[in-house]
């Protein structure tokens, strides 16, 4: 009895261990990955340290950032929203249809759009009981296909001033990663100072206590995949004003899979109950500067997915082994 | 607690055991779930498996099952030592679990789910289908399901549903067939077939563990009886021997004697507060299979205990009140006014605030902070324009905090690290702040230490005489007693007496959870039942 109940103590010491490692690993351990990749890139790679690189990069990474942070609070709430690529592609089509009147008006129009997708969602969710996944799966399809209903062929952007939005910066910041600071900055203070931030992180949590608390769980799961709506919308009028063109056939495939892996690897549970807003951007700028390493380094873009799947694991194991303790 | 091993009766040889367990010892992080336990069931018996809550019953049924393993003690079948290592092997064994939800694939057709796994082949090994939905139609008619077998199971009713799960059970050549509270969802009607076929697995010489808390059922079908009580066993003999009001004191852990002699005993009876109105009011509660139209009231500063046995419908009853169970029929005034809404939101802006009974699953968020879960049913109250206000939820934690002496390294500490009694301090703390009229606690004590145990009782006390009113649900008799100024009794779902001032004593509450339910539920019957000695 006293030889079980020592083997056990042993097991859990180093079990112990072996958790602290992996909970430094699923904290910090995307900030690692992002300085490891700073320097390898300082060190290997010809011309990137020079700011017409670092604009590039950020442009490229600001869609998929934002998409992320609306992840970030649909994985959080204990959801996930597959229909945010979609999204930017109903965008796009929404954009080219409306810019006769003016970038702004355009840019409104998509935004309702992302907003209606998101309280279908959202509705599906919690009101009627069908699953995140299932629920925004059906909006990932139908998204697409009402995109190309609208538009269906890549129209190229004529007007002048979203060209300048695609191109232009402010003080040498482009306007595309401009826009994605001021959402990170609102995502994490509504993650951390509003009353819709806190009942968000308990129902993800525990969806059963967030009830019985008499929190508003649906009118909050709502309000979670309107965001991710609207977010997602946004991400593609800046792709559109990148791109300078419409084409709602391929713009955000596969958005939703990079946005995923974006907050994973950010740190935040799938399990819910948790939001990291600083991990997400981490994970959002890795998986664009390993893209870009490899890329510049003349390997094909197959190995690029090869190495975001080895994060992916990487982070989930991490996260397995949170989730045991 | 008085000892009660001298209720032990000789173990019966064990050559003609089915199934049994001898020495068998379960730990679990913290708790000891079965400790030294002996169980044996025998070919053509029906063997009634009981306890309360915390007595090691789906523990013993588990290692039974192949899906925990024992620490110590053996496992036998047919007199032969085994050790399943997972149920799939208990399986092949021939023993077959009944659960109360019943696994099978609902969209598939009943046939298939009959014959899953082991479909009647054709010519190519294709499904022979009308040869499995004639056997299929044949085997169910003496279950006394007749159903298109063709038809996905899903659209049976739940009682026909459990009756194929009992057959796909059967016709896998079970010898031993364990049904965990198979009756919990089923109609009577449906009840007396389900207790046809276990006679007849009977009669055919199947051994059958039927575990239910409906004494009137274990009497009707049972042959023998075991008793678990925190987890050691602590009665086995015939069932038609043992008196119900005996089988009682057995589960509950009282000595006869000393339930009668209790029966004398006075406890604080009048309260001042009894000439007020009630501040909540219950009248015909009922939930499909739950509850039965279930009426009480609660006065001002009253604490009323609702007594019964596990599954008797008490946490049914305070879920019900709460919102957090949406009730069919009956309604609910607060103050004389009547609550709508049915959620648990409505119920919190009404005044009733509920603790409920798992607090793990329901209670805690266990990845926020003591502060944020205190603060979280009062968010919208302590924002402004929605931006949460830092400086009234540390008022409102610091308050609470000292008042219930909730021990943390900081209110910042994750709630789910704290001890049982810390948390169900937090929850105490969330509900209080609520400033709630009635109080629903549903078993506030169980599972801490005895110096939060106090504590808690204190409080509770201490709110009454505040003027707040109490339900109070406990398992602990004597918490029970001591703590309510009226007891009303619950069984299957229905109110079936009410003890008051000097009636509540042990003894007169166990005689009235033990009598016989006679008459229909919703029937007041145990009011008139529950002498005294």
């Amino acid at each position: 009895m006293t030889e079980v109940a020592e083997a056990a103590g042993t097991r859990r010491r180093t079990g112990r261990e072996r958790t602290r490692l992996t909970a430094w690993l699923q904290e910090y351990g995307v900030y690692a990955g992002v300085v490891v990749l700073l320097l390898f890139n300082t060190v290997f790679t010809e011309h990137f340290l020079s700011a017409e690189n670092f604009r590039t990069q950020a442009v490229q990474v600001a869609p998929i950032l934002i998409v992320a942070l609306g992840m970030a609070l649909a994985i959080g709430s204990e959801g996930i929203d597959l229909s945010v690529g979609s999204v930017m592609a109903l965008s796009t089509s929404l954009v080219a249809l409306y810019l006769g009147y003016g970038p702004w008006v355009a840019l409104l129009v998509a935004v309702v759009g992302g907003a209606a997708v998101g309280l279908v969602n959202g509705s599906l969710i919690a009101h009627i009981g069908v699953q995140p996944i299932v629920a925004t799966l059906a909006l990932m399809v139908g998204g697409r296909g009402l995109a190309l209903v609208l538009l269906p062929q890549l129209e190229d952007v004529r007007d002048p001033g979203m060209r300048a939005l695609g191109s232009g910066d402010l003080l040498g910041v482009p306007y595309p990663a401009l826009v994605a600071v001021v959402l990170v900055l609102l995502v994490g203070f509504t993650v951390r100072r509003t009353t819709f931030g806190r009942q968000l992180l308990a129902i993800g949590d525990s969806r059963p206590a967030a009830r019985l608390a008499g929190l508003p769980v649906r009118r909050v799961l709502i309000c979670v995949y309107v965001c991710s709506g609207v977010l997602a919308a946004v991400a593609g009028f800046l792709a559109t004003a990148r791109l300078q063109a419409s084409d709602p056939t391929s713009l955000g495939t596969l958005m939703e899979l990079s946005a995923i892996t974006a907050v994973v690897v950010g740190g935040t549970p799938l399990s819910g109950g948790r939001v990291r807003v600083g991990g997400t951007v981490a994970g959002a700028v890795l998986i664009q500067l390993l893209t870009a390493t490899l890329i510049k380094h003349d390997l094909p873009p197959s190995w690029t997915q090869l190495a975001q799947a080895v994060v992916i694991v990487v982070a989930v194991y991490a996260a397995r082994e949170r989730g045991k303790r | 607690m008085p000892a009660t091993g001298a209720l032990d009766v000789p173990e019966v040889p064990d050559t003609a055991q089915a199934l049994s367990v001898h020495g068998l010892t379960k730990r679990f992080p913290g708790v000891l779930a079965l400790d030294a336990v002996d169980f044996g069931v025998q070919a053509g018996e029906v063997h009634a498996l009981i306890g309360e809550n915390g007595a090691g019953k789906s523990t013993l049924i588990k290692v039974l099952t192949g899906v925990y393993q024992p620490d110590e003690g053996e496992v036998r079948h047919q007199g032969t030592p085994v050790a399943f290592g997972t149920p799939l092997a208990a399986q092949r064994a021939g023993i077959s679990t009944i659960y109360q939800e019943v696994n099978l694939v609902p969209l598939m057709s009943v046939a298939r789910n009959l014959h899953l796994g082991r479909e009647p082949l054709g010519r190519f090994g294709l499904i022979d289908f009308s040869r499995m939905h004639r056997e299929a139609a044949e085997t169910l008619r003496a279950y006394g399901v007749h159903a298109d077998v063709r038809g996905p199971l899903g659209e049976l009713g739940v009682g026909a549903q459990q009756m194929v799960a009992l057959a796909r059970a059967v016709s896998f050549e079970a010898r031993v067939v364990i049904m965990d509270e198979p009756t919990s969802s089923l109609e009577p009607r449906e009840v007396e077939t389900l207790f046809g076929v276990i006679r007849r697995l009977r009669d055919e010489g199947v051994a059958v563990v039927y575990v239910s808390h409906r004494l009137d059922e274990l009497y009707a079908v049972c042959d023998t009886v075991t008793v678990l009580r925190d987890g050691r066993r602590v009665h086995t003999g015939p069932l038609a021997e043992l008196e119900r009001l005996r089988l009682v004191a057995l589960m509950l852990g009282r000595e006869m004697g000393e339930v009668r002699a209790e029966g004398t005993t006075k406890f604080g009876g009048e309260h001042e507060a009894a000439s007020q109105e009630p501040v909540l009011r219950a009248e015909g509660l009922s939930v499909p299979h739950q509850l039965h139209g279930v009426s009480f009231s609660v006065r001002p500063g009253e604490v009323v205990g609702l007594g019964g046995l596990l599954g008797s419908g008490r946490t049914e009853t305070v879920k019900a009140v709460a919102g957090a169970l949406q009730a069919s029929a009956g309604r609910v005034t607060v103050a004389g006014v009547p609550l709508r809404g049915g959620s648990p939101a409505a119920a919190i802006r009404a005044g009733v605030s509920l603790l409920p009974e798992d607090r793990k699953a329901e209670g805690i968020v266990p990845g926020l902070s003591v502060r944020e879960n205190i603060a979280l049913a009062m968010l919208p109250r302590l924002s402004r324009a929605g931006l949460v206000s830092e400086a009234r939820i540390d008022a409102l934690v610091g308050t609470f905090m000292e008042r219930l002496r909730i021990k943390a390294s900081s209110p910042r500490q994750k709630a789910g690290e704290l001890s049982g009694g810390n948390q169900q301090k937090v929850l105490l703390a969330r509900w209080l702040a609520t400033e709630p009229k009635v109080l629903l606690l549903d078993e506030p004590t169980r599972g801490i230490d005895v110096g939060a145990k106090a504590e808690v009782q204190r409080l509770v006390d201490e709110l009454a005489a505040n003027g707040l009113g109490v339900v109070l649900i406990s398992s602990d008799l004597e918490e029970l007693i001591e703590g309510s100024d009226r007891v009303v009794v619950l069984r299957d779902g229905a109110v079936v007496g009410e003890l008051a001032g000097d009636e509540v004593t042990e003894g007169a509450l166990m005689e009235a959870i033990a009598a016989a339910a006679v008459q229909g539920p919703g029937d007041p019957a145990g009011r008139e039942e529950a002498p005294r000695d």
